[in-house]
């Protein structure tokens, strides 16, 4: 048990690092390791890892806010299609298989890996 | 500072549209959507790029609260780690806000290069049923 928190915690140092290096949620991170760490589900890991988002964004957008670079109408111009977007999303990927969704992310994290190394 | 109110229709339209996408990929893949936000904001609304990081950031909390939501009807759901992640991240969003002033970009950016084709080769080797 307690290497499956060591390990929690590494996954989520390494998304909080991505994270606030390079301004994203660190999704693309935290989904791959929590199914090649600690045994994840490929729907599991998707859904674990955008409830730790939703958590990293707030601390981050708080932190971003402190310094009055939030623009409020410009996020909900982006946010309220985006919601629509994610019900559509979740739905959307109960009906593909959980090896063909291992395939896509390795080929996102190619292409992520390529624009990092541009 | 009214970006929205400055931009034309075709730039609003534009926006929804990648808002729409970037919420359909982190529904998806399990991701924020950030990816996608902050380019929308910088370029079509013409946000500063920190400004377009901070705005972005708000956007990806419902966004992500929503997709968790949904996944949990579906039983996808591990709350009580999901949120450990997220409360343990705050030290590495330090560690990497102090890195990235400290150590030059390129080899952030190389370390994380690395660590993804590795990850990329592991996910790969799943897809195909070796492990």
């Amino acid at each position: 048990m307690a290497s499956r928190n060591a390990r929690l915690a590494v996954i989520a140092t390494l998304g909080g690092v991505f994270s606030g290096v390079f301004g994203v949620g660190g999704g693309v991170i935290i989904v791959p390791l929590l199914i090649l760490w600690l045994g994840y589900g490929e729907r599991e890991a998707t859904g674990t890892s955008l409830a730790a988002i939703a958590v990293i964004g707030a601390l981050a957008a708080g932190a971003h806010a402190y310094r009055g670079a939030v623009d409020v109408p410009s996020a909900l111009l982006v946010g309220l299609p985006a919601l629509v977007g994610v019900v559509a999303g979740t739905a959307l990927q109960q009906r593909v298989s959980a090896r063909a969704f291992s395939g896509v992310f390795a080929v996102l994290l190619v292409v992520a890996a390529g624009l990092l190394a541009l | 500072m009214d970006a929205v109110g400055a931009a034309g229709a075709a730039a609003v339209a534009g926006v929804l549209l990648a808002g729409f996408v970037a919420g359909m990929a982190s529904g998806l893949l399990g991701v924020g959507g950030g990816v996608l936000f902050v380019p929308a904001l910088a370029l079509l609304l013409g946000l500063a790029p920190i400004e377009a990081v901070g705005t972005s950031l708000l956007a990806v909390v419902p966004t992500a609260a929503v997709g968790a939501a949904r996944q949990r009807r579906y039983g996808n759901l591990r709350l009580g780690e999901g949120l450990a992640l997220g409360v343990l991240s705050l030290a590495g969003v330090l560690l990497g806000t102090e890195l990235a002033h400290r150590v030059p970009e390129r080899a952030l950016s190389s370390v994380f290069a690395l660590l993804m084709l590795y990850v990329a080769f592991r996910l790969a080797r799943r897809a195909l049923g070796r492990e």
